[in-house]
């Protein structure tokens, strides 16, 4: 399904909160650091990391939707961080956003035709009656029928309420589809359909996602390709086989060996890691994970990992494959 | 494995009161729990999955919800009957619980210690202040928090999500009880700090010969922690059964669906990346249930006698039971 044009590039991406300790003391919370991917057309990108990893943050930098401190983030070939806010609408049309929690992304006192042609009336691209038509068809394509038009959320079950976002994101044609944990809140016989949906849209409309969840076994399912977020930094991607048979970085090793699995034969030994996710506040020195790592060396305490390309496309962040 | 039954809930049934009607939370549930084995109780939400395990402690939110029916048999005697002194007794003690979220369950007001030490002040009321502190120093040891004297005089904000459900966890077993019901003991954690938890839990069932109720709708964490599975749907048992039985030659269509609907993952990354088979529908509410099987308006294989009674226990193998009129 991977297409060759590259539709987003991103570059040293870089976000970080400003944190007041004291009175004169400023430091900052590094969320996102150094964060640095291509998402091809067609393609399905899984972001995977444990909570406050950075997934989330990386999402909305993308798009914006929070200014990013540093980096270069290109979509179709144009610079988004240089945009001005008029341009940055235009390309907003482009991308569009799935997010987590049904219940709470919708607003209650609205119906769904509403909703769904918001984006329409937004960006002047259909109104009146040619704008409920679009509705009503963006809606068969989720799944949904035309009674909903005229329902409001609560009327509605989680699953319906996520497809509901689903087709407001894709109302303006968008080439990627920035999907936050899009089937983490629903229940287990609902993802199963949630999840068809999406891969279904993808091949009907030729979609890209960026896929997050903290789920290893959706995001195996869904993605190309899967990169493994740790405290604000990617430190590894590799192509969705080659990583799911052959991690290479002791967290992702990890991470994969601590998911509990329903087939025996597919269990692998588990790693237990010491201790918990350190303080993004007061990161370790060196490699952010030796302080977990049961494969620490010296220069692990001393010095930062590079980010750097093991063979056929497998990145990693570890000083054992440098 | 000792198989002496410890506990045993005969047609459970738990109902709300709302100005709707009344909702069947818990409609007939029958099981056993033996000595020193691990049931996984397994459900989407509302299930009713976490309202047996609270019906066991009488923790039932009161006045809208209450038992209707049913025995719980614990050590011979049915907790149901209890006067609220003897249950309190049992509560805490010889069955204890880990609540779901351990971002709530603590009191922000008291210091670690203070709560932990309660379960000895109540329970043990023969311990000395000194003896109680020395034992919450022990039980922070053994569920691996470090510098557990600092601990004891922190607050619960002070700590991380994965260190406060190890408070919950040592809370709970602090009196070595003979049954712990795990509700979800681990959703609210990442995946590595849970393997940590996990491992703690299976310990202490070794040393301890503990039974425990591990109720989640982790289908990985049930199959692998659990000797025995209930699976619940809308307030009922539809299968239950031992861990590879259930998992390997599930009969109801709806245990079947299931264990489909989930992306696996497997050895085979071909068969991982197949499109998932879906239940059709959504879970019934329980304000108003189908007459008979509550799974029929979803069920592929429904047939007229799906919809006219309640489905009949069938047994399908050794211990494997199944609700279903097929």
């Amino acid at each position: 399904m991977t297409g060759n044009s590259e539709l987003l590039e991103v570059n040293q991406l870089k976000k970080y909160f400003p944190y007041r300790m004291g009175v004169f003391k400023k430091a900052h919370i590094k969320a996102v650091d150094d964060v640095s991917f291509v998402l091809k057309e067609g393609e399905t990108l899984g972001l995977v990391g444990e909570s406050g990893c950075g997934k989330s943050t990386t999402a909305r930098a993308i798009q914006r939707l929070i200014e990013p401190t540093g980096g270069r983030i290109l979509f179709q070939g144009m610079d988004i961080c240089s945009l001005k806010r008029r341009e940055l609408r235009q390309v907003r049309k482009e991308m569009q956003m799935i997010y987590q929690d049904p219940y709470a992304s919708l607003d209650p006192r609205m119906r769904i035709e509403t909703i769904v042609g918001e984006p329409l009336e937004v960006h002047h691209v259909a109104r009146g009656k040619e704008k409920e038509d679009r509705v009503r068809d963006l809606l068969q394509k989720v799944g949904l029928k035309s009674e909903h038009m005229r329902s409001y959320p609560n009327e509605l079950s989680g699953g319906q309420r996520q497809r509901v976002g689903i087709a407001r994101a894709l109302a303006l044609h968008p080439k990627l589809i920035v999907a936050d944990e899009p089937v983490s809140s629903l229940d287990v016989s609902v993802q199963a359909q949630v999840l068809n949906l999406l891969k279904e849209l993808q091949t009907q409309f030729g979609l890209s996602y960026l896929f997050i969840s903290h789920d290893l076994g959706v995001v195996a399912h869904v993605s190309d390709r899967i990169a493994v977020m740790y405290l604000g930094r990617i430190v590894e991607l590799a192509r969705d086989e080659e990583l799911y048979f052959n991690p290479l970085h002791p967290y992702t090793k990890a991470l994969f060996s601590a998911a509990p699995v329903v087939d025996r034969s597919a269990r692998r030994k588990r790693i237990l890691l010491r201790g918990e996710i350190p303080s993004i506040l007061a990161p370790p020195r060196g490699c952010s994970f030796h302080m977990r790592c049961g494969e620490k060396r010296k220069v692990c305490e001393m010095k930062e990992p590079e980010f750097r390309d093991v063979g056929q496309g497998h990145f990693v962040a570890c000083h054992l494959f440098e | 494995m000792e198989s002496h039954p410890l506990l045993r809930i005969r047609e459970l049934h738990v109902h709300f009161l709302t100005l709707r009607g009344t909702v069947r939370a818990v409609n007939g549930v029958h099981f056993t729990v033996r000595e020193g084995e691990t049931i996984g109780i397994v459900g989407e939400s509302g299930c009713g999955k976490t309202m047996t395990g609270l019906s066991i402690l009488r923790l039932i939110p009161r006045p809208a919800g209450r038992i209707a029916r049913g025995e719980i048999e614990f050590d011979g005697k049915d907790l149901l009957l209890l006067p609220e002194p003897e249950m309190r007794k049992i509560r805490g003690n010889q069955i204890s619980m880990i609540f779901q979220d351990p971002m709530t369950s603590l009191n922000p007001c008291y210091s670690i210690g203070n709560q932990l030490g309660e379960v000895f002040r109540l329970h043990r009321k023969e311990l000395r202040r000194d003896e109680i502190r020395e034992r919450c120093v022990e039980l922070l040891k053994l569920v691996e928090i470090p510098m557990p004297e600092l601990r004891l005089r922190q607050y619960p904000h002070e700590l991380s999500g994965g260190m406060r459900q190890r408070i919950m966890i040592a809370s709970a077993i602090a009196c070595r009880p003979r049954i712990l019901i795990a509700d979800e003991p681990t959703t609210a954690l990442d995946v590595t700090i849970q393997a940590q938890i996990l491992e703690l839990i299976h310990k202490l069932r070794e040393e301890v010969n503990t039974s425990v109720l591990l109720i989640t709708h982790n289908l990985g964490l049930m199959a692998e922690n659990a000797d025995r599975v209930v699976v619940m749907y809308a307030g009922r048992i539809v299968e239950q059964g031992p861990v590879d039985e259930v998992i390997n030659h599930a009969v109801h269509p709806y245990t079947q669906g299931l264990f489909r609907s989930i992306p696996r993952m497997t050895k085979d990354f071909k068969e991982m990346k197949q499109r998932l088979i879906e239940i059709p529908g959504v879970v019934p509410s329980l304000l108003t249930l189908p007459r008979g099987c509550a799974f029929a308006p979803r069920c592929s294989k429904r047939r007229a006698i799906c919809d006219q009674q309640e489905p009949e226990r069938v047994e399908v193998g050794l211990h494997h039971d199944v609700w279903c009129a097929l």
